[in-house]
């Protein structure tokens, strides 16, 4: 029966009735990351430092050393990210359940609110009303948040000003019912965070950390291509680096989607 | 101040002259090995009964002359290692002559050697003197044109010489050097010509210069008996001076350390400059051959525009100098500049000068000059030399 | 305006003045590095000496360096049309005198061609295009900017192209004021992660010949991405990249923010100086506004290290232990490598130090002024000097004072 499933799901494959989208950004050096007070610790840049080139230093083979903070580029956060997590079971990247790494999605298209305002919050109303066309968020699904803000560079994308970031996200309320009422596996942005730029001001602080580290849920950020994906129906293959009590990683996204939704 | 014991008994003879080439393949060690068999050769005494050596040579490194014994089977009880430039003939000689006259030694080969090649000259600057090193050759003033430009400046602003005087030096050589197959100069030489070269740092033109060649020079110092014996045509050292370094608070060199010693000089010689047949001045440029003459008494310094301008230089002028040519005519080869004065005083003297004997030469000049380690020459020296 | 370049003459390889020096005579390398008058002098009888002798000719006690009064008198003067040395060949007419020091000994200088026998010459002991140090002279009160010889030993903005690496850093916009000032024909000015805010933008902007740059000097890409872009126009460097970050072996964020003080100020300056070296290098004798000179700004704590900014010491320890063999390298090529040493500075990074400090635009006017005069290390602001200077003369007094929080 398994054997049946798999099966059909790689002749889908291979006829293009099932296809693959990258959610993933190019994990390069000058890929903004999050920016905090300098007096706090700072995660590291992403660095790729060639060893050898097919030259002197490695004659038949090309490599590189590669360096990053946990949280940089396209990555995953785990619930022992923050404090309301730190007591989870199995909140690091080494022990999160394999099974979580695997999971539907829903995708709530937020393009032209954000697009108008980029202190854009997303709202539990916003989100009711996407169940009222898309029907109800299921249990263990990531719901992903569309802004197209992985079309935006550089500055643009990181969204500094004199007073902080301003990038859009979900408010406190949303997420507290994500968490709370629907049972979300996590939460994914195309933005540096889960939250909204100004989102240490929001009641709790950090209200996407915050609900969803807490209740042992998970955050995805830096997606790309959520424009391919419908709004429902979309599998998320999210699989973390194995690190070591590792708070999170940079991390390859894939989804699934079926042929004729895309 | 008691003048030095005269050079009673000791003599030279046999000059030799290892023709010059402007570029050598070979080294100075060859030099030295060629003049070494002319002096035996010309003297009849074998090499190995040469129980003195002297030698004069900046390019023989890593040897000195104590390698060379070896080298050419001498077992010498005397040896000497001058790399002292255009004074090293002037202190080998007084050197040889008191060894031989205390009877350290009985024959003392004198041998000046040093080869050139096209790179030789500017990578033997670069190591030429601690001072140098320091405080000249990174003020592109390496090799002793800049340094005695500065100099021939301050000199004839003092003395009022202009380059038309000291063309006279440099064209009357040339005309000696005409008669001297051995001279590098081939080519006679104007005023005008001298006066129209290229500068290579004025008041120093073409001219003023001298060319780097390689060659050696040599002579034997031995007893006049040993002479006599041996059937050789000699000459006989009546005086010599040495001074270093001897005005060390001139600020620019206007006189050579000659001026100090000068008297002595003529007091052990016996006689005055005008009793002189023929001098031979180191003319590393002319203007320092002019120098010479003031402070040897030829002349005061104020004097010396009229001085050169009153005598003919040339081997049948009424004062014959430099008289193979000198090193302006028949080349520089290196440290043997300074025993080509008295190679050549000692032909002049035996009459065997060919084409530019000087007639009834009796009595000779010739003063050394050498080593300008930072701004001045350092080494100055002069002896009387006198036929037998 | 530049002129422009004859792409069909072959560029000229850079050859350097004669190097050779006594070991006594680097000394005077010291001193002149610094830009300061000094000569051998008997620590007996007090005469100065030239050339650097290695005991007193007239009283045989010990020299050593002191400053010296920078008057003399030309005696005699020549340009040396043919100059055996290839370096001086190529440059001739080079201009040589003989002057009477005022304190003493003669000496042979570089001279300024307007000098003239018997004037008064002002002296400068400087550093030539071999780093060695050398006697230059000129009218009292004269311009020796316009003389060539000096050009060739001094690292002038005039006409240069000039990349300052560090926008952000505080010095930046002075030096770019001050550079333009100083008739430099463009300046690059490199700015870290370009996403960020950049306050003096517009200031920036503002200054002629001023282009923004993106440069990162922790990253390979970005520094060498900035050399394949402009590496070949670089005529002098300026690497004010840091990352001021107190704290103690202890403090809690200790270890990452010494790693990145090491990432940007000892590997920066090490990827600055793979990418803009070798092209730097090869354009030290590409005419009169070659490839001249190099500059990290330091802090004088890399040289003295106090507790409360160990990582921060530590970094720029390494950067100007680096500097040591960039200099060597860019020594083939007679490129200058300047370091500057700063006291704190004016910035929030040092709040809690007591004045004075140092302001952007007086380490500017010290940057500025060192290439105008060719220097290898300068220093700025009281706080710096005092502390170079004790720790010349009592290195432990200044440990234990670092140690017990004074400075």
């Amino acid at each position: 029966m398994a054997m049946d499933v798999l099966a059909t799901l790689i002749s889908a494959l291979a006829c293009g009735q099932v296809r693959v989208v990258d959610l993933t950004q190019t994990l390069t050096e000058d890929f903004p990351t999050i920016v905090l007070p300098p007096e706090f610790g700072q995660s590291a840049p992403v660095r790729i430092e060639q060893i050898a080139h097919y030259d002197a230093a490695g004659p038949a083979w090309y490599w590189n050393n590669l360096s990053f903070g946990e949280h940089t580029g396209t990555h995953f956060d785990a619930p022992a990210h923050w404090f309301t997590g730190r007591d989870v079971a199995r909140g690091t990247v080494d022990t999160l359940p394999a099974e979580d790494m695997i999971a539907p999605a829903c995708v709530v298209d937020c393009t032209a609110g954000c697009a108008a305002d980029p202190d854009f919050l997303l709202t539990r109303q916003q989100l009711e009303a996407w169940e009222a066309s898309h029907g109800r968020i299921p249990q263990g699904a990531w719901v992903l948040m569309r802004s197209d803000w992985s079309q935006r560079k550089g500055a643009a994308y990181a969204g500094l000003r004199g007073d902080g970031a301003h990038t859009p996200g979900p408010d406190a309320e949303a997420m507290r019912w994500l968490v709370q009422e629907r049972g979300i596996l996590g939460f994914g942005t195309e933005t540096i965070g889960t939250d909204a730029g100004q989102g240490g001001d929001f009641t709790p602080s950090y209200p996407a950390h915050h609900y969803l580290h807490g209740a042992g849920r998970y955050g995805l950020q830096c997606l790309t291509n959520l424009h391919l994906l419908p709004p429902t129906g979309a599998v998320l293959l999210a699989a973390p680096l194995k690190v070591h009590a590792g708070s999170g990683s940079p991390l390859r996204v894939l989804a699934l989607v079926t042929g004729d939704e895309a | 101040m008691a003048l030095p014991r005269g050079y009673d008994g000791v003599v030279l003879a046999v000059p030799v002259t290892v023709p010059y080439v402007r570029h050598s393949t070979r080294s100075a060690q060859w030099w030295v090995g060629r003049a070494l068999a002319a002096l035996a050769q010309a003297s009849g005494i074998s090499h190995h009964e040469f129980d003195g050596l002297s030698v004069a040579s900046f390019s023989l490194a890593p040897d000195t002359s104590i390698g060379l014994t070896q080298h050419f089977g001498l077992s010498p009880r005397f040896i000497d290692f001058l790399p002292l430039g255009g004074v090293a003939g002037v202190v080998g000689l007084r050197r040889a002559a008191r060894a031989v006259q205390a009877g350290d030694c009985d024959v003392v080969a004198c041998v000046a050697a040093d080869t050139n090649a096209p790179q030789s000259f500017r990578q033997s600057l670069e190591q030429f003197s601690r001072f140098s090193q320091d405080a000249v050759y990174p003020y592109g003033a390496g090799g002793p044109n800049v340094s005695f430009a500065l100099i021939a400046q301050a000199f004839m602003a003092a003395t009022g010489l202009e380059r038309s005087d000291i063309a006279r030096l440099a064209v009357a050589q040339r005309e000696n050097a005409l008669r001297n197959p051995d001279a590098l100069m081939k080519k006679p030489l104007s005023v005008d010509e001298y006066m129209n070269a290229r500068a290579i740092a004025p008041p120093i033109h073409l001219f003023d210069c001298v060319m780097p060649c390689a060659g050696a020079e040599a002579f034997l110092v031995m007893r006049e008996a040993a002479a006599l014996a041996q059937g050789l045509p000699f000459v006989r050292l009546t005086a010599a001076i040495e001074r270093h370094n001897g005005f060390p608070t001139d600020p620019v060199m206007l006189r050579g350390g000659w001026a100090r010693d000068v008297t002595d000089l003529w007091a052990m010689a016996g006689v005055g400059p005008d009793a002189v047949d023929l001098v031979q001045t180191y003319d590393d440029y002319p203007f320092v051959s002019a120098m010479q003459f003031a402070d040897l008494g030829f002349c005061a310094p104020a004097a010396l525009p009229e001085f050169l301008r009153g005598h003919d230089f040339t081997v049948m002028g009424d004062l014959p100098h430099n008289t193979s040519g000198g090193q302006l005519s028949v080349g520089q080869a290196g440290c043997a500049g300074g025993h080509l004065g008295l190679v050549e005083a000692l032909r002049q003297l035996t009459a065997t000068a060919g084409a530019r004997q000087v007639k009834g030469a009796r009595r000779a000049l010739v003063s050394g000059f050498g080593m300008i380690t930072y701004d001045r020459g350092l080494g100055s020296g002069a002896v009387v030399l006198e036929a037998a | 305006m530049r002129d422009k370049k004859n792409p069909t003459l072959r560029t000229r390889h850079p050859l350097l003045p004669p190097a050779a020096r006594s070991t006594a005579a680097h000394l005077l390398t010291a001193a002149a590095a610094q830009g300061r008058f000094a000569l051998p002098c008997c620590t007996q009888c007090g005469r100065f000496a030239w050339p650097m002798p290695e005991a007193c000719p007239e009283c045989l006690a010990e020299v050593a360096l002191k400053d010296a009064p920078n008057e003399a008198r030309l005696i005699s003067a020549t340009k040396a049309e043919v100059p055996a040395d290839s370096y001086f060949r190529e440059r001739a007419p080079w201009w040589v005198g003989l002057v009477q020091m005022g304190c003493g000994p003669q000496a042979l200088v570089h001279l300024h061609p307007a000098a003239q026998v018997g004037d008064a010459l002002d002296m400068t002991l400087m550093l030539d295009r071999a780093g060695q140090a050398v006697l230059h002279a000129g009218p009292i009160g004269g311009d020796m900017t316009t003389d060539p010889q000096w050009q060739h030993m001094t690292a002038d903005p005039r006409g240069r192209r000039i990349l300052i690496t560090d926008a952000r850093h505080i010095a930046a916009l002075p030096l770019a004021i001050a550079l333009a000032g100083a008739g430099a024909a463009a300046i690059f000015a490199g700015v870290p992660e370009m996403w960020k805010p950049l306050p003096q933008r517009e200031a920036l902007l503002a200054v002629p010949g001023l282009v923004l740059v993106p440069l990162d000097v922790t990253s390979d890409r970005s520094v060498a991405d900035l050399a394949h872009d402009i590496g070949g126009k670089v005529e002098i460097l300026i690497n004010t990249a840091d990352l001021p970050r107190p704290g103690g072996l202890t403090a809690p964020t200790a270890q990452a923010d010494a790693r990145a003080a090491m990432e940007t100020v000892a590997f920066g300056l090490m990827r600055l100086a793979r990418s803009f070296g070798p092209p730097m290098t090869a354009r030290g004798a590409d005419g009169p506004l070659g490839a001249v000179a190099w500059v990290n700004v330091l802090s004088v704590f890399s040289r003295a290290h106090p507790p409360a900014l160990a990582g921060y010491g530590a970094a720029h320890a390494a950067g100007l232990a680096l500097c040591h063999a960039l200099r060597a390298d860019l020594a083939t090529g007679g490129l200058r490598l300047m370091t500057v040493l700063t006291g704190p500075t004016e910035d929030d990074w040092f709040q809690t130090f007591d004045p004075p400090k140092v302001s952007g635009k007086a380490l500017a006017a010290a940057i500025v002024a060192g290439l105008q005069r060719g220097l290898e290390e300068v220093s700025v602001g009281d706080l710096a000097k005092d502390l170079l200077q004790r720790l010349d003369e009592n290195p432990k007094a200044v440990e234990r004072a670092l140690a017990s929080g004074r400075i």
